[in-house]
């Protein structure tokens, strides 16, 4: 499968790495030229060298978009660290891409459950760790 | 009328100002501090501290009896988001959003936010208005509507220059409107001449503009060529 990942942080290299590993073909994203260093898969080898691609430019921007390989897409994973970036860039991959599974992370619950509504996957961490803490205590 | 504004820099705080002379009920909303504080002094209780983005703070400030949301804050994604949600989820009547940059444009309308304003191409606009020469100028464009009304000015050498209306074979969807001669205007007929100099108005569908244009820019070299 062809995976974009934008946005590498800690989430978005750690799924980037597992996925390339797993054969896909990985392209990530990201404004910062350095995160690339969070994509090594072994700490000393380069991403690309390991067969990952990497883009460096903001989200929003077509250009960046197109050579990241977004038309080519099967899937695109929203991870930056910004809930805005993320839900727009979402809607640009599904409607202008035609991306046909597009992933995206939002950190708001309320937000991640109305554009679930909406048809977008959102994954919600928060939620998630909200769960978590509440049967911790019940099982405590 | 009730108004949200987000965002209370230059243009929020400004606009917020000028609508509450109007007699509205203006709500801004600033997600920086200190703005909030400044701004604070002069509009008091009609500014809110809080993040527009977040669906909480835009229903405690009652986004749902808004009559309209203008999205004005430094950051386009955060503009194409409220507005998004003003209309979709609250239903909003009315919307305006601001883009910042002019790239970001076709962004907004694959969101569905209209009209989204910018002021990069306002500047523009008026730019090519006061120096015609560039070409063709963008009078109007209605968008809902398909149709735009662009203003020539009849090139010395064109093909149009020195003919008839009914002679001048404009695509289908394009007309002229008006012609604007010695600082009058009037509306053409079949018959009415075109002359090097005049400027003429011709409402079109959009994408004609290059076909359009053809007819009444100098062939110069075209004509060195023949």
């Amino acid at each position: 499968m062809n995976i974009v990942i934008v946005g590498a942080g800690r989430v978005g290299s750690a799924v980037a790495k597992w996925a390339l590993a797993e054969g896909n073909e990985v392209s990530v994203l990201d404004e910062d030229p350095l995160s690339q260093e969070r994509l090594s898969p072994d700490g000393t080898s380069s991403w690309e060298d390991a067969g990952g691609q990497f883009t460096v430019g903001t989200a929003l921007e077509i250009d960046a978009l197109e050579e990241s390989g977004m038309a080519d897409a099967d899937v695109c994973i929203l991870c930056t660290d910004g809930d805005n970036t993320n839900l727009v860039v979402a809607q640009i991959a599904r409607k202008r891409f035609d991306v046909p599974k597009v992933i995206v992370r939002v950190l708001d619950p309320y937000r991640a459950e109305w554009y679930r509504e909406q048809g977008l996957h959102t994954i919600c961490p928060t939620k998630v760790a909200i769960e978590m803490l509440e049967d911790a205590v019940v099982s405590a | 009328m009730y108004v949200i504004v987000a965002g209370a820099g230059k243009v929020g705080w400004n606009l917020a100002r000028e609508l509450i002379g109007k007699g509205h009920e203006v709500t801004v909303v600033e997600n920086d501090r200190r703005r909030y504080l400044t701004v604070e002094q002069e509009l008091e209780h009609a500014i809110q501290y809080g993040d527009a983005t977040e669906l909480w703070v835009l229903e405690r400030i009652g986004i749902q009896r808004a009559d309209l949301v203008i999205a004005v804050t430094g950051d386009d994604e955060d503009n194409m988001l409220i507005c998004q949600v003003a209309k979709e989820k609250y239903r909003v009547d009315r919307i305006v959003a601001r883009v910042n940059n002019p790239r970001n444009l076709e962004h907004f309308k694959l969101l569905g936010i209209h009209p989204a304003v910018s002021a990069t191409d306002l500047i523009l606009r008026l730019i090519e208005h006061e120096v015609p020469q560039y070409g063709l100028v963008h009078l109007l464009d209605l968008e809902e509507e398909r149709l735009e009304i662009i203003e020539l000015i009849v090139g010395q050498d064109s093909s149009a220059a020195g003919k008839r209306v009914d002679e001048i074979m404009l695509p289908d969807g394009a007309l002229i409107i008006s012609i604007l001669r010695a600082g009058t205007g009037f509306v053409p007929k079949a018959d009415s001449m075109i002359q090097a100099g005049d400027e003429v108005l011709v409402v079109l569908d959009p994408g004609l503009e290059g076909p359009v244009t053809a007819h009444f820019t100098s062939t110069e070299s075209a004509a060195a060529g023949g």
